[in-house]
């Protein structure tokens, strides 16, 4: 027991100098998640808007698809960007195959289901209890669209943090193509399992303190977004 | 609201069919500008709602047309309406009004004031920087009723807008919509209540499963019926006199193949 107070001390003690070794983790495991959170976004957003306002042959089947890659094992997403970005694969002449790009690709194929489902959900939620009003009022499809999307900005928002939540956790499919290369590749989780395997608790403690307090800091923030919002609502 | 008037309006042997059932059958009526205040009454299923959201372009029918006067690019903006549920958005009582301003094209200049002035003819003032949803029910249906008539529209549909209402909300909201007619606009509403019906109708439009069986100016109506069926509505009797049609082999074959629950 007392070793692991001890480890849990020494990464405290890391962190609270923000130690380099542990920064350069940090940092770079931020800027993958938030970058493939974007891309996600960019690519789920007017998808989950399309599938909630519209209806095309097949769309079921699509619904039904997005909701099942919810669930993808996130292995099997590392094993198959690896095949397409591996030399031999169809995308290997870009030579992005272990680098934080084919972690960010793996990143956005498992976050888009995610923020294609839940955001589709609300969206056509609220879209049957507004479109008679909506049409009443005269509203054009774009005007109908940004009503909805703002009324439900906090469910959005709250698909975006289960989103990032998936990303920011995931260690199988960014360790498959991004190799965890040292000052490369290597993020939080990555660290996390090698750190752990290699007995060195302190800095796996570390970055499990950073990844909790990530996971609380997000958390909080969307929080106060909605209470900020409710606020402004009734101004 | 400016704008060519879309009075008078008429539809054209209408039908409509919900769920392998016809719930409108061959309607045909006009509407002018007089009377001002027109009721659609009718026992649940007879097809008032669905009437009216087919005037409102809610509903398109699977026969028949509706024809209106003016510009049809102007037709949005000149009709509103009241759903027996207020759907009210996300936001402050005075942003929903907002919104309703901004649809309807209004310039951002004038959105406020005319919002305010919305909000002070219905009683809402102190409520505009309050998220709508938190109103009471009757609330609701005033801020519904003030973003309707925030857009001046020259026709207001109401469908049964006091239906879920305490006697003082329902008073309040019904003091509105003779502010509205008063104002010229022309109010055309669905109601279950006789009493109301009686304080509010210039006329009377009776529906009977999917038909409409008589129209008539309201003191007329209600003095003399010409229609049985409207008879026995009147008197509380609709559902004796049916059984009793029905013993006696005289009720109309195509009329029973209708579900009184299909529409209301």
């Amino acid at each position: 027991m007392e070793v692991i107070w001890q480890a849990i001390l020494a990464s405290l003690s890391m962190l609270l100098t923000l130690d380099d070794r542990l920064m350069e983790v940090i940092v770079l495991s931020l800027k993958i998640s938030l970058t493939a959170l974007l891309i996600a976004s960019l690519i789920g957003l007017p998808l989950s808007a399309c599938l909630a306002l519209t209806r095309f042959p097949g769309r079921k089947f699509v619904l039904v698809s997005f909701n099942a890659l919810m669930g993808l094992p996130p292995v099997v997403v590392g094993l198959v960007v690896y095949l397409l970005l591996s030399r031999s694969g169809p995308f290997g002449v870009f030579n992005l195959l272990f680098t934080p790009t084919a972690m960010i690709i793996a990143q956005i194929v498992l976050v888009t289901p995610i923020i294609v489902s839940l955001s589709r959900e609300s969206l056509e939620s609220m879209r049957h209890e507004y479109q008679d009003t909506l049409r009443s009022l005269g509203a054009a499809p774009a005007q109908a669209v940004t009503v909805l999307v703002w009324d439900v900005r906090f469910t959005l928002a709250t698909a975006h943090l289960a989103g990032f939540g998936r990303a920011i956790s995931e260690v199988g499919a960014v360790m498959i193509v991004g190799g965890n290369i040292d000052h490369l590749t290597r993020v939080m989780t990555t660290t996390i399992a090698l750190e752990a395997s290699k007995g060195d608790l302190v800095v796996a403690l570390g970055l499990g303190i950073v990844l909790v307090a990530l996971s609380l800091a997000v958390n909080v923030l969307v929080h106060g977004l909605r209470s900020m919002g409710e606020a402004r609502a009734a101004t | 609201m400016t704008g060519a008037s879309p009075l008078p309006f008429h539809l054209r042997d209408i039908g409509l069919s919900r769920g392998g059932k016809q719930v409108l059958k061959g309607i045909s009526v006009s509407f002018e500008a007089v009377p001002r205040k027109t009721v659609i009454i009718g026992p649940n299923g007879a097809g008032k709602s669905l009437l009216l959201q087919v005037c409102h372009g809610l509903v398109s029918p699977d026969s028949g047309t509706v024809e209106w006067s003016g510009d049809e690019a102007d037709l949005s903006r000149a009709q509103s309406m009241v759903f027996q549920r207020p759907v009210l958005f996300r936001r402050s009582v005075i942003a929903n009004v907002i919104l309703a301003l901004k649809i309807a094209g209004f310039a951002r200049s004038e959105w406020r004031d005319r919002a305010e002035e919305a909000l002070r003819r219905t009683g809402l003032s102190r409520y505009a920087a309050t998220p709508a949803r938190s109103l009471s029910f009757g609330e609701q249906q005033r801020l519904a009723l003030a973003r309707a008539l925030a857009v001046e529209p020259k026709i207001l549909f109401l469908d049964e807008p006091t239906a879920s209402l305490d006697p003082a909300a329902a008073h309040l909201v019904e003091s509105l919509i003779e502010e509205a007619a008063a104002a010229d606009v022309r109010i055309i509403m669905t109601s279950h209540d006789l009493n109301q019906t009686r304080r509010l109708a210039d006329e009377i439009i009776f529906m009977h499963r999917g038909r409409i069986k008589e129209r008539a100016p309201a003191d007329r109506f209600f003095a003399s019926p010409e229609n049985d069926l409207a008879q026995a509505f009147i008197n509380g009797e609709l559902l004796w006199w049916r059984r009793r049609s029905i013993f006696n082999g005289i009720e109309d074959e195509n009329d029973s193949a209708i579900c009184d629950d299909a529409a209301s």
